[in-house]
Formats: C-alpha cells, sequence, structure tokens
C-alpha cells in the first residue's frame, strides 16, 4: 500500500526564498492588478493604468534594495535562480528602465488611438521576463525567461492596429524571433545532451572536460548566435530597422534598451558561467560578431534619412561595442562582465533619452526624417541641447556618459593584451570616429540649419511624464560621465561577478 | 593667502568659467548686456586667477617641479585620480589661454556674428575655456583625456553655427580629425597603463594613470610595444598640432570659424598637440621618441615648406594666416624631434609666440573681414590709406610672424633651427642638419608670403570698390582693448625673452630621461630593464 505513495506525494516543493523572489511577485501582482483594473472598471479604469504601474514598478524596487543591502547570494531550485549582485543591479536597471518607457507612453498612448490597459499589462509582463533572466542559470529559466519577455514584445510591436507598418513590424519581429529561439533551443538541446543537466554550472563541467567535439561546438554557436538576434547584433539585425520604425516610438525605446539588455544578461550568463573554459569556441565568433556589428551598423546608419532606423542601426553599432569584452572575457573574466554591464546601464540612459526627444519632438513634427529636426533650436533650445547631450554621448564624447562606456569597453580589449584585443580595439578606435558623423548630422540639423519656411515656430509644451523622463535620462547621462564612481560602484569586477 | 593658492587655486580657475557659464544658463537669453558681463567678469576673474598663480608660482620658486599640485580620488576602479598641478612648460600655456579669453569677450562685445545669439556664444566660449586650462593642469592621463576632448564640442558648435558659407562641412572636419586622433590615443594610453609596471600608489601596489609616475613605470616596457605606443600618442597629437599629413583639416577649420573662434583656436587649441607631445609622449617613452624622432622631424620639415607653399597659393588672407600655422607649428615640432632641452625650450617659447602673433592676426583678419565683406586679396589694399593705425599693427604683427630678431616669433624659430643641428646624442646628426637647412629655407619663405600678404593688404590704394566705403573705418576702442596686452607681450617677450626661457628651461630639463644623452637608445633601455 505504501509501495506507490512516494509517486504520488513524492513531488516535495524546494524551499522557496520567499524574500529573493518577492521582486518578480511584486511585478506579476502589479501586472495583475492593472489588467484586473480594465475587465473591472473598463472605460473608466484608462485613467489610471499608466500610474498604477509606474507606482507598481517603484514598489518592485524595494525588495531589489532590501536584498542588495543584506548583500548575501541566495541560490534556489539547485541554483537555477540566483540572486547576486549582478543579477540585482541588472534587475534594478531593468525596472528603472521600464519605469521611463511608462512615462515615454503614458501620452503617447493616450492620445492614440489604442486601447491602453492590456498595453500596460503586457510591459509589465515583458519585464518580469527580464527580471526572471538576470537571475536564471540555467537553460530552461533561461528560456522561459525570454520567451516571457519576447512574446509580449511581439504583440506590442504592432500596437498600431490599423497601421501597415506596425504590423509588417510585429510581424518580422515574430517571425525572426521564433526563428531565433528554435535555433538556440537546439543549440541548448545539445548542450543538455552532452552535460546531462540543464544548469549551467554542469554544463560548464561537461564542456571542459572534453577537446573540440562537434556537438559541444555546435551548441555553443547555436545558443550564441539565437541571442545573437536578440540583441540585434551583424548579421542577424535585420529585424531591427523595420519593426523599430513600425513599432510604437516608446516601445521601439523599450526594444532598443531593456530587450537588447535582456540578451546581453543572457550572454553574459551563458559564457561566463556556462562555457567557461571553451573560450577557442566562443573568442572569434564574438570577434567576428563584434566586428561585423560596430562596421556594419555604422556603415548603414550613415546612409539613414529616417530617425528612427538611424538609432535601429546605430544600436547595431552600439551593440557590435557590448560584444567586444565578451571576445576577450576567456582572458579577464570579471573584467569583461562588469564592462559590458557598465556599457549596457549607460546606454540605457542615452539611449532611452534619445528617443524621449524623438517621441516629444513627433508631437510636433508628426515626422521621423531627421531633416523634420531643421530648426529645432529656433522653437526647442531646451530639448536642442538635450538631443545633442544624448547624441553626442552615444557618440562618446566626454565628459558625456557615453565616454567611459566606451572607455570601459577599451579598457577590457586592451587589458586582455593580446593581438586579438589591440586589433579590436584599433577598429572600435576607428568605428567610433564614424559613429560620430551620423550623430553629428543629427546635432547639424538641429543647430546650422534654419527651420522650413512654414514651421510652427511657437514655443514646444512637453507633457510633465515625457519632461520626467527627459530630466531623468539627462541627469543620468551627464553624472555618469562627470562622475563614472556613480556607475562603477555598481559594476566593478569583483562585486558583479557571476555566482553559478 | 598662500596655502588657499596651493590647494584650491589650479581646481577653482580651472571650474571657474564652468560656473559662470552655468549661471548664465539660468538667465533668458533677451539679456544680452548681462550676458557679456558675466562673461567678462568670469575671464577677468579666471585671468586674475590667473596673475595670483603666477606670483605665488614665482615665490614658491621651484619652476622645474609641479606646482599647486592636487591629488585626489576620481575613478578608483580605474585607478584614474584627479590630479592637477603645473610646472614652468604648462605655466605659460595656461596663462596665455587665461588672456586670450577675456581679450575674445571684449573683441566680441559689439560685433557678435550671425546669427549673434551672444548666450550661447559666450557660454561655448567659456566651457572652451575649462576644456583648454583642465588640459595643461591634467596630471592624470585619463584626466588630461577628458579636458582633451571637452575642446571638441564647443569648437564644433562655434564653427557649425557662427562660421562662414561652408561651416557644416568645416565643423564636422575638424571634429571627425581630431576625434580619430585621440579615439587612437585612448587606446595608447590604455596600452601605456596594463604594460607599465605597477606603482607604489598610497602604500599600495597598482597601475597607475599618473603621468608624474609614468616615466619610471614606463621603462621597462618592451621598446617594440613603446614604438607602437608611441604611435597611437602621436596621431592623437600630430593631427591636433596639427602635422603634415594631417593639417588638412585646419585651413577649412580657420577659415570657416567666426574671428574669436580662429583665435582660439590657433592660440590655444593648437597647443594642446605640441603640449602632449611634450608633456606626455616624450617624458614617458623616451627611447620610442629616439625612433620616432627622425620621422617626426621630416614632417616637420615638410609641414614647413608644405606650409610656406600653401600661403604663397592663397588669395584669401584667413586662409594663408592659417597655411602659416602649419609652417610655425613646423618648427616648434622641429624643436621637439631634436629632443634637447634647447629645442623643447624654443618649441614651448614658439608655442606662447605663435599664440600670442597668429591669434593677433586672426583678429585683424577679421577686423579686416568685417570692414571689406571680403578677405580675397586681389580687393583688397590700401588699408595704410585707409585705416593708418590698423595697417601699422598689421605690419608689426607680420614682422614678428616672419621671425624678425627683437619679437616674439624670432625665438621660437631660431632656437629650434639652431637646436636642430646639434641634436640628442640618439638621434642622426646628418639628418637634423639637413632638417636644419630646409627649416632655414622655411624663413626666407615665411618672409616671402608674409610680405606679399602686406604688400597686397596693406600697401598701394584702396580699390575702387571700397575707395568711399563709410564702412572702412580705423581700429575702434574694443579692438584696442582686445589687442594692445597681445602687442606688448609680443615685443617683451622679443626683447627679454629669459622672461619665458627662465620658467621653461627648469621643467624641460627635469622632463628629459637620461637615456637622451647616451649615444644609442638600446644602452638606456638595457639599464632600465637591469634595475
Amino acid at each position: 500500500m505504501f509501495s506507490f505513495a512516494p509517486s504520488l506525494v513524492g513531488f516535495v516543493r524546494p524551499d522557496i526564498d520567499w524574500h529573493a523572489v518577492a521582486p518578480e511577485l511584486t511585478l506579476l501582482g502589479v501586472g495583475a492588478v492593472v489588467t484586473l483594473l480594465d475587465i473591472i472598471f473598463l472605460e473608466r479604469g484608462r485613467a489610471y493604468t499608466s500610474a498604477m504601474a509606474g507606482i507598481g514598478l517603484l514598489i518592485t524596487l524595494i525588495p531589489i534594495v532590501t536584498l542588495a543591502a543584506q548583500g548575501t547570494t541566495r541560490e534556489m531550485f539547485g541554483g537555477a535562480f540566483v540572486v547576486d549582485n549582478f543579477a540585482l543591479v541588472l534587475k534594478a536597471m531593468f525596472i528603472v528602465v521600464a519605469y521611463i518607457v511608462v512615462l515615454l507612453s503614458t501620452n503617447y498612448i493616450a492620445e492614440g488611438d489604442y486601447w491602453e490597459n492590456e498595453y500596460y499589462g503586457l510591459l509589465l509582463s515583458a519585464v518580469l521576463g527580464m527580471v526572471l533572466m538576470a537571475s536564471a542559470r540555467d537553460l530552461i529559466t533561461i528560456f522561459v525567461a525570454l520567451e516571457l519577455l519576447s512574446i509580449p514584445a511581439y504583440l506590442l510591436a504592432a500596437w498600431r492596429k490599423g497601421d501597415l507598418k506596425s504590423n509588417e513590424a510585429g510581424l518580422k519581429y515574430y517571425l525572426m524571433g521564433v526563428f531565433a529561439s528554435a535555433i538556440m533551443l537546439y543549440g541548448m538541446s545539445l548542450l543538455f545532451g552532452l552535460a546531462g543537466d540543464t544548469r549551467l554550472s554542469e554544463i560548464s563541467v561537461a564542456l571542459s572536460g572534453g577537446d573540440a567535439e562537434p556537438v559541444a561546438i555546435l551548441g555553443i554557436i547555436f545558443v550564441i548566435v539565437g541571442f545573437a538576434f536578440k540583441v540585434s547584433g551583424f548579421p542577424f539585425h535585420t529585424w531591427a530597422p523595420d519593426t523599430y520604425e513600425g513599432a510604437p516610438t516608446p516601445v521601439t525605446a523599450f526594444l532598443a534598451v531593456a530587450s537588447k539588455a535582456a540578451g546581453f544578461v543572457a550572454l553574459l550568463q551563458l559564457v561566463y558561467a556556462g562555457f567557461g573554459s571553451r573560450d577557442d569556441v566562443y573568442e572569434p565568433l564574438f570577434w567576428i560578431l563584434a566586428v561585423g556589428s560596430m562596421t556594419a551598423g555604422n556603415l548603414m546608419a550613415l546612409r539613414q534619412k529616417n530617425i528612427v532606423r538611424l538609432m535601429a542601426y546605430s544600436g547595431v553599432s552600439q551593440a557590435g561595442f557590448m560584444l567586444a569584452p565578451l571576445a576577450v572575457i576567456g582572458a579577464i573574466g570579471d573584467e569583461a562582465v562588469s564592462a559590458v554591464v557598465t556599457y549596457v546601464l549607460i546606454y540605457a540612459a542615452m539611449n532611452l533619452g534619445a528617443f524621449a526627444v524623438i517621441i516629444t519632438v513627433a508631437r510636433r513634427t508628426a515626422s521621423g526624417e531627421i531633416s523634420s529636426y531643421s530648426g529645432l533650436f529656433g522653437y526647442a533650445p531646451g530639448l536642442c541641447v538635450v538631443m545633442s547631450l544624448f547624441m553626442f554621448s552615444l557618440a562618446g564624447i566626454p565628459p558625456l556618459g557615453g565616454w567611459f562606456a566606451k572607455f570601459a569597453v577599451f579598457r577590457a580589449v586592451v587589458e586582455a593584451d593580446t593581438a586579438w584585443g589591440y586589433s579590436l580595439a584599433a577598429i572600435a578606435a576607428v568605428n567610433s570616429v564614424i559613429a560620430l558623423f551620423y550623430y553629428a548630422k543629427v546635432a547639424r540639423m538641429m543647430w546650422f540649419e534654419a527651420a522650413p519656411a512654414q514651421a510652427d515656430m511657437s514655443a514646444l509644451r512637453i507633457p510633465p511624464s515625457l519632461l520626467a523622463a527627459l530630466g531623468l535620462t539627462a541627469a543620468a547621462t551627464l553624472l555618469f560621465g562627470i562622475y563614472p564612481p556613480a556607475i562603477t560602484h555598481f559594476t566593478d569586477g569583483a562585486l558583479i561577478a557571476l555566482s553559478y | 593667502m598662500a596655502e588657499f593658492l596651493n590647494d584650491w587655486g589650479l581646481s577653482l580657475a580651472t571650474f571657474l568659467p564652468i560656473i559662470g557659464a552655468a549661471v548664465m544658463l539660468l538667465i533668458p537669453k533677451e539679456n544680452e548686456q548681462l550676458h557679456k558681463l558675466i562673461a567678462l567678469a568670469t575671464s577677468v576673474a579666471v585671468a586674475v586667477f590667473g596673475v595670483l598663480l603666477l606670483i605665488q608660482f614665482i615665490d614658491n620658486d621651484d619652476y622645474g617641479a609641479l606646482n599647486f599640485v592636487v591629488d585626489k580620488s576620481w575613478i578608483d576602479v580605474i585607478d584614474s585620480r584627479y590630479i592637477m598641478g603645473v610646472d614652468g612648460i604648462s605655466l605659460p600655456l595656461m596663462l596665455l589661454t587665461m588672456l586670450i579669453v577675456p581679450l575674445c569677450v571684449i573683441y566680441s562685445w559689439n560685433h557678435f556674428p550671425e546669427p549673434r545669439n551672444p548666450k550661447a556664444f559666450l557660454m561655448l566660449i567659456l566651457i572652451l575655456e575649462t576644456g583648454m586650462i583642465g588640459t595643461f593642469a591634467a596630471q592624470d592621463l585619463i584626466l588630461f583625456f577628458v579636458f582633451f576632448e571637452v575642446v571638441l564640442l564647443p569648437m564644433y558648435f562655434m564653427i557649425g553655427v557662427w562660421g562662414g558659407e561652408n561651416r557644416r562641412y568645416a565643423a564636422i572636419k575638424f571634429f571627425l580629425f581630431t576625434l580619430f586622433g585621440s579615439a587612437l590615443m585612448l587606446v595608447s594610453f590604455l596600452a601605456l597603463y596594463f604594460l607599465a609596471d605597477p606603482t607604489m600608489v598610497a602604500g599600495e601596489l597598482t597601475r597607475t594613470f599618473d603621468m608624474r609616475l609614468l616615466p619610471d613605470a614606463a621603462a621597462g616596457i618592451a621598446k617594440s610595444s613603446q614604438v607602437w605606443v608611441f604611435g597611437g600618442m602621436f596621431l592623437g597629437f600630430g593631427i591636433k598640432v596639427p602635422m603634415f599629413p594631417f593639417h588638412t583639416w585646419l585651413p577649412d577649420a580657420h577659415t570657416e570659424a567666426p574671428t574669436v573662434g580662429s583665435v582660439i583656436l590657433a592660440a590655444v587649441l593648437l597647443k594642446l598637440g605640441t603640449y602632449g607631445f611634450v608633456r606626455i609622449a616624450i617624458p614617458i617613452l623616451p627611447e620610442a621618441a629616439a625612433e620616432w624622432a627622425p620621422f617626426i622631424g621630416l614632417l616637420a620639415v615638410i609641414g614647413i615648406i608644405y606650409g610656406a607653399l600653401g600661403c604663397l597659393a592663397q588669395r584669401d588672407l584667413k586662409r594663408l594666416v592659417a597655411f602659416s600655422s602649419v609652417a610655425h607649428m613646423g618648427f616648434v615640432m622641429l624643436g621637439i624631434a631634436t629632443l634637447t632641452d634647447f629645442g623643447i625650450n624654443a618649441a614651448v617659447f614658439g608655442m606662447v609666440a605663435h599664440g600670442l602673433i597668429t591669434g593677433m592676426l586672426f583678429f585683424l583678419a577679421g577686423s579686416v573681414k568685417e570692414r571689406y565683406h571680403t578677405l580675397d586679396m586681389t580687393r583688397l589694399g590700401g588699408l595704410l590709406v585707409q585705416a593708418p593705425r590698423m595697417g601699422w599693427i598689421l605690419g608689426f604683427c607680420v614682422m614678428a610672424s616672419l621671425g624678425l630678431p627683437g619679437l616674439a616669433g624670432f625665438w621660437g624659430e631660431f632656437p629650434a633651427i639652431l637646436a636642430s643641428y646639434n641634436p640628442a646624442e640618439v638621434l642622426a646628426e646628418e639628418t637634423f642638419r639637413s632638417y636644419m637647412v630646409v627649416a632655414a629655407v622655411g624663413t626666407v619663405l615665411a618672409a616671402g608670403y608674409l610680405l606679399w600678404m602686406f604688400q597686397k593688404t596693406a600697401f598701394g590704394n584702396p580699390k575702387d570698390e571700397f575707395a568711399n566705403d563709410p564702412n572702412v573705418k580705423d581700429a575702434t576702442f574694443s579692438e584696442y582693448l582686445a589687442w594692445v596686452p597681445l602687442l606688448i607681450l609680443i615685443l617683451l617677450l622679443g626683447v627679454y625673452p629669459q622672461l619665458l626661457f627662465g620658467a621653461t628651461d627648469p621643467a624641460v630639463v627635469n622632463s628629459l630621461s637620461e637615456c637622451l644623452e647616451s649615444a644609442t637608445s638600446e644602452a638606456c633601455f638595457d639599464a632600465a630593464a637591469g634595475q
């Protein structure tokens, strides 16, 4: 009678550290409340959803801060879910980025013809996926987190239902994303077959044993290629410009910053914790991806006439910079993780800021053409200064934040002290010059060119939520550049080393 | 007071302009008069600080060492610190900056170039000032890099917004060229950081960006790596100087920039490059410098001749002065390439002299342009008839620029030529002596193009189109106010060069490694490796 009892009650609930999952649970709760609000109050609930989502996100910061204050590394589910400094810093970043995206969306969604409540619900569930990703240390958790953040994003990209371009954006993003997921999943299955375990720590052990058997190499390559789609690295970037252009601009900002960052988080975890000793396989791959992305992204960006497409290609090029430290991660370990995270954080501030300006300007010009920025200095000098700040920060000019991001990458690749590292540094240096050309093109339009004759030159009114987003991102961009310890405090190599 | 100046003087002088710019940011742009006053007050206050620092510097009586040293933590993670300090090399250049900026503010008082907007224009000048002073004061490579780059944006906007016909092209060209050099320079700084031996800083053995410690720490770097690292710096500084063949941005930038922009560009920005060689590249990597010196010397003399020939082909007055800058900076670089204390002293003198003289020439070109609305020398003429005082001031500056003894320009060129007769022991004498001959020919050409320019613009009778133009007046009050200090200094330094050499010499001697005294750079290298 007792013989089959284990098969019935054999499931023992694993220990759950409620404090460690508090951020995820809070987000889930907020998402549920926002969705319920819509079901119960229907139209009347509209006015509150964006505020609810924003406040909910800020509340989610509380458990993150308390966890950080305790400072202990927590593990659950046999090491599949880890809360360490790395995870906390990135979770906080995802939450803050999402908060700013909510600020950007408030007017955009309220004033468009789009039903808004599901919007925030979907946004929050995508954020949940990202927050989960920061803690994922096994293949299944990574995959679940990835799908959790991707599927809402596919829907959000197609949010402007009546617009063909938006439909195209959503469909393209969906097809490419699913394709990438499939490749990645195949790679993961190969790795699982090799290691017999989904945890990265076990995979690391299994990989370090054998020599270059094709299964391991294929597995690693497929997984990396899958995420190269997510971070829009060359040559897997083709979806980015069309999706960015067609999607609602706040969603574009979300994809360009948060979704890309999530891809890098996953890559860092996989490479640092999982592929460890196989730098002979992944380093050349990342070298090619980095050089290809920064060069091709730059060259294509030079020809763009639409500001959002420009940002898409500039994003490809910036992804190349973020990929660069991964090409030397075998030699310098923690320092490469630190460089990538530093870059991702600073990039988030300046890129979101640039999108905030794009959204604000589009309220007046209703256009995405770069030429529509001509004469901006005439009717919105403050906005013009702020946009120049973001553009030159993206180009990496001191004393704006971007310089330190680029510096961190240069430092990492030079530290490796290999021919590959130095060549990467030289190529990156040349690329940062090419990039300046198109960033300066935007500045040139705003400052040097006169406004078109029939333009409305009355002062531009900026709604408070956009103003807040602009202020936050501009202040962060300046602060990170003038006083880099504000960022290195969180991204120091020793502090942020992943535990697995 | 002495203690206050020693601890705070330098940082205050550096950041005061930024504070002034921040105050101006808060005031609406309609209050033009107030903006001008704030900008003037700020820049004059900085100049006063400069004078106080100078007095204290003389009082400290240690020209060779760094004065006013501040050493605070900044970016601990990368071991970069906030280290400031000036010695006899940097002080003259810093004072030159502090002098030029208020003069520029005064000069633009009543003639802001289109599209006016004094608020933005003056704010940019003040931000530029912080960048320039900071670059001369920084003693940490990363801090130096940041200040070095801070000057780019204001200058880009100044050329792009207030410039001439072709300003967009000139602005972006200036920006791209400089950025290309400085990106590679940054990679070199990083390589230096990782390759140099760890040093004791505050009781801990760490890597460092400290320019005071790096000369010793870098001695152990393999020579082949040193040569590469120097190469990166060479591009960064050489483009800024600018050396042939990287000079092409300069004529465009100068021609298109507003008068004040040209003055600052010529008087100070170009010196950031040569200063980088004297302060960073040569003291830290002397062996690599010895390898590169013949090549640098060659480019320098090509620059001298090429710049002079370029001048002779110009019709545009401003473009001519720009090309003459290429030639003059060639003399400075030749002095540096000799790697002797004599040559480098001459180079520092040349930087200051060129700053004063060419700054003056650009002021004059701006005033000519304002009166005649053209700088085409075929249409100009008779300045001495129509505006005699201005004409004579131009004549004075032309004489100074061509290196007439008794004026400042002479002491930059002549010792540089002399130094290349007898370069550092490690360098080949024959090479530098042939450079000397070429450079001497360059001085003749310089006299040629400058006198030709003077003849074209000042001699003869005014052309018909301007003969009765009421616009053509003699120098105005604000112009005198801006010019007289420069003219006095040109004369003073020309008559009594010891004023400057006295300050620079101890610092130059300190900065040069003994290796350069020995017959081969290998000997020095072995000594370092053996330690």
